[in-house]
């Protein structure tokens, strides 16, 4: 033990020993050169290499999610919904991933709805992606995901919903399968309703769980909401006349539209035959037709009050002029045109009232065609409306040089030219508005209706007024238009319908009028395609189905009736207990 | 200077660990934040889905079927409308 405390390390033999320089100076270049190795990897990791591993690691903890918007509403004018998009689930598969057992396949096919053998096969694709089956549910896609199935992957989308199923079927149209408009007002107004969906990034912690947002790259934009012209009560009351009308009379198809007189507002637009926009399978071209806009059809007699109102307007003749329609019998060149009876002196309120051929093709002929030609034009036969509708027609109207004499005849009576039952409702606009036209609109119109375009004067648009509301009483061709309580006034079309160049023993129904005919508030036109069980004119067919829609639009709109309702007797003593009553109400 | 060292160490602690409590407060209050705009838009939807009952319950073929089978309701003839003008 002395020993070894005699001999202590600092006095160690062996330091005494001096050691060549040139070790330490290894030693220490070894580690200078070390530690600039690290240094430069440091340097190569922070500075040059930066951005790549910022990524990388970013991408362990950091997503991009993206934020759904939802396509806008559809109202009708009153706010209430007619189309409305509602999140469901598509659930899909990697069919490699999905290896299930026979029970889950069957568990699965059960809840979807599905064959198993259908599911199977789909999960039998090569393909990475296979949709097993789209918009289904929340609640059942809930069911699915509690299976926790490998491989089965949901992704939420929407779904539309039309509450007013085939009533509004053709003013909305629908959407598909990924909620972008397709027909109607759903295309048309694409770019409104379309929501934009946002991104967003975030960090995630180990539980999934959202901590952190780190930057909106895109907020996402819901859609717009669009509020329409249409009025749902008056759109079911003309869709359900309609529909009565169609099995009544056996039609093929059939179409109605109403016109707010004030504001230029489609009010009602309905076809027949029509569908129902949530369960589209096995549907026809005829059912999605929105005959309205597409269908062009001559009008027949329909278009004579715009000959004789121009013949009155320019002073060729008057309300009261005699013209002379002989024997029923008129020839142009070759061809013959004839009235259904012989009138023989009749005036011009008469001509229209009995819906004479003969006199006014007398009146149009007191027109150059290029006159006539303009009058059309401004009414706007021959031009889209451009409401943005698909499949919107212009109608035919033949360019001025290539008309013949009996050409610009039978245009007068409305054959030879051919409109659609919109542009017609609107041409009617001119006498309903003292002369003037106005745009139509699909939405509502707020304020003051936009100025119009004169045609017309008031005084002519005033006089043809009463001269239609004779046409549609009694003594006209249409007093089965006539509406309780209310005056009402329009013109009888019944035209031929051409196949294949000539004119079938098929007919054309319409009648298109307005109501109150002393100060009209609605414009209503009504067509009826094939009436084939019997009756085919248009006092017939056509014009109880604008009493019934008149009706009921002018007292859901609250107009006043502006002729005592009958009978006379009991009403008026009634109604002046409950004058007395409703003023007793006032004053408490 | 050893004591000002000690007092600073001991703020720089404190401040760590303040920044620790406001990170993890900041982290709970946004996952509240997340779950609060979760139930929103479900919320949201849940209005739609309503809507959509709604205008399917107040449907006008629906109403009137039940005002005319249930209610044993009917459109008055036109000789017993009387209409009540407000006196101006």
């Amino acid at each position: 033990m002395k020993k070894q405390r005699a001999v202590t390390f600092n006095h160690n033999p062996l330091l005494k020993r001096e050691l060549p320089a040139w070790r330490a100076r290894l030693v220490m270049l070894g580690l200078m050169g070390c530690s600039l190795a690290l240094a430069g990897r440091a340097l190569y990791l922070q500075g040059v290499n930066n951005d790549f591993l910022q990524a990388k690691g970013e991408s362990r903890y950091a997503r991009t999610l993206e934020v759904p918007a939802t396509r806008g509403r559809i109202t009708d004018r009153q706010g209430d919904i007619l189309a409305v998009s509602t999140p469901v689930r598509s659930v899909w598969a990697i069919p490699s991933d999905a290896q299930l057992e026979p029970a889950q396949a069957r568990e699965l096919a059960r809840l979807l709805e599905m064959d198993v053998k259908e599911l199977n096969a789909r999960l039998a694709t090569g393909r990475d992606f296979a949709y097993l089956k789209r918009q289904v549910p929340p609640e059942v896609a809930q069911q699915v995901a509690d299976l926790r199935l490998p491989g089965i992957h949901q992704q939420q989308e929407y779904r539309r919903y039309y509450p007013g199923g085939e009533v509004m079927a053709h003013i909305l149209g629908f959407t598909d399968v990924e909620d972008k408009g397709q027909e109607g007002i759903e295309l048309a107004f694409d770019k409104r309703l379309a929501g934009r969906p946002g991104a967003r990034r975030v960090i995630k912690d180990r539980r999934g769980q959202i901590v952190e947002d780190v930057e909106a790259i895109r907020p996402p934009r819901d859609g717009e909401d669009v509020a329409l012209s249409i009025d749902g009560k008056i759109q079911y009351l003309a869709w359900s006349a309609l529909r009565d009308a169609m099995h009544q009379h056996k039609a093929q198809a059939g179409a109605v539209v109403v016109l707010d007189a004030r504001s230029g507002e489609i009010l009602a637009l309905a076809n027949a035959p029509t569908f129902n926009p949530n369960n589209r399978t096995n549907l026809s071209g005829a059912q999605l037709r929105n005959r309205v806009f597409t269908d062009a059809f001559e009008p027949g007699s329909v278009m004579k009050p715009f000959i004789a109102a121009l013949a009155m307007d320019r002073g060729k003749v008057k309300f009261d002029t005699q013209i002379d329609t002989g024997n029923g019998r008129m020839t142009i060149g070759t061809a013959t045109i004839s009235d259904t009876k012989r009138h023989g002196m009749m005036t011009v309120a008469q001509i229209v009232q009995k819906s004479s051929n003969i006199g006014t093709v007398k009146m149009a002929q007191q027109f150059s065609p290029d006159e006539m030609w303009h009058l059309f034009d401004q009414l706007g036969f021959g031009t889209p409306l451009n409401l943005g509708f698909p499949g919107e027609t212009s109608g035919r109207l033949r360019p001025v040089k290539s008309w013949r004499p009996i050409e610009q005849a039978t245009m007068s009576y409305g054959h030879g030219i051919s409109t659609s039952l919109i542009q017609m409702a609107r041409a009617y606009m001119v006498f309903a508005r003292d002369g003037e036209l106005v745009p139509l609109s699909l939405t509502r119109v707020e304020g003051a209706p936009s100025s119009g375009r004169r045609i017309f004067s008031a005084h002519t648009a005033q006089q043809m007024r009463s001269i239609l509301a004779m046409a549609a009483g009694p003594g006209g061709t249409a007093p089965r238009a006539q509406v309780p309580g209310y005056t009402v006034a329009g013109k009888t079309g019944t035209a031929h319908k051409l196949e294949g160049g000539h004119y079938a023993r098929k007919y054309v129904s319409s009648f298109v009028g307005f109501a109150p005919a002393t100060n009209p508030r609605i414009v209503v036109a009504v067509m009826i395609d094939e009436p084939s069980a019997g009756q085919y004119f248009g006092g017939t067919v056509a014009a109880p189905v604008f009493a019934r829609i008149t009706e009921g639009t002018l007292r859901s709109l609250g107009v006043a009736p502006d002729v005592p309702l009958t009978p006379l007797q009991l009403a008026r003593r009634s109604a002046d207990e409950a004058a007395g009553s409703a003023v007793g109400r006032e004053n408490m | 200077m050893i004591r000002a060292d000690a007092v600073l160490v001991a703020l720089v602690v404190a401040s760590a660990l303040g920044v620790v409590a406001a990170q993890h407060q900041a982290r709970r209050l946004y996952a509240e934040y997340e779950r609060e705009q979760a139930r929103a838009q479900a919320l949201e939807v849940e209005w739609g889905q309503l809507q959509l009952e709604q205008s399917t319950w107040a449907t006008h073929g629906r109403v009137e079927k039940l005002a005319r089978e249930r209610l044993g309701m009917r459109l008055p003839p036109a000789g017993q409308v009387l209409v009540v003008e407000p006196q101006s």
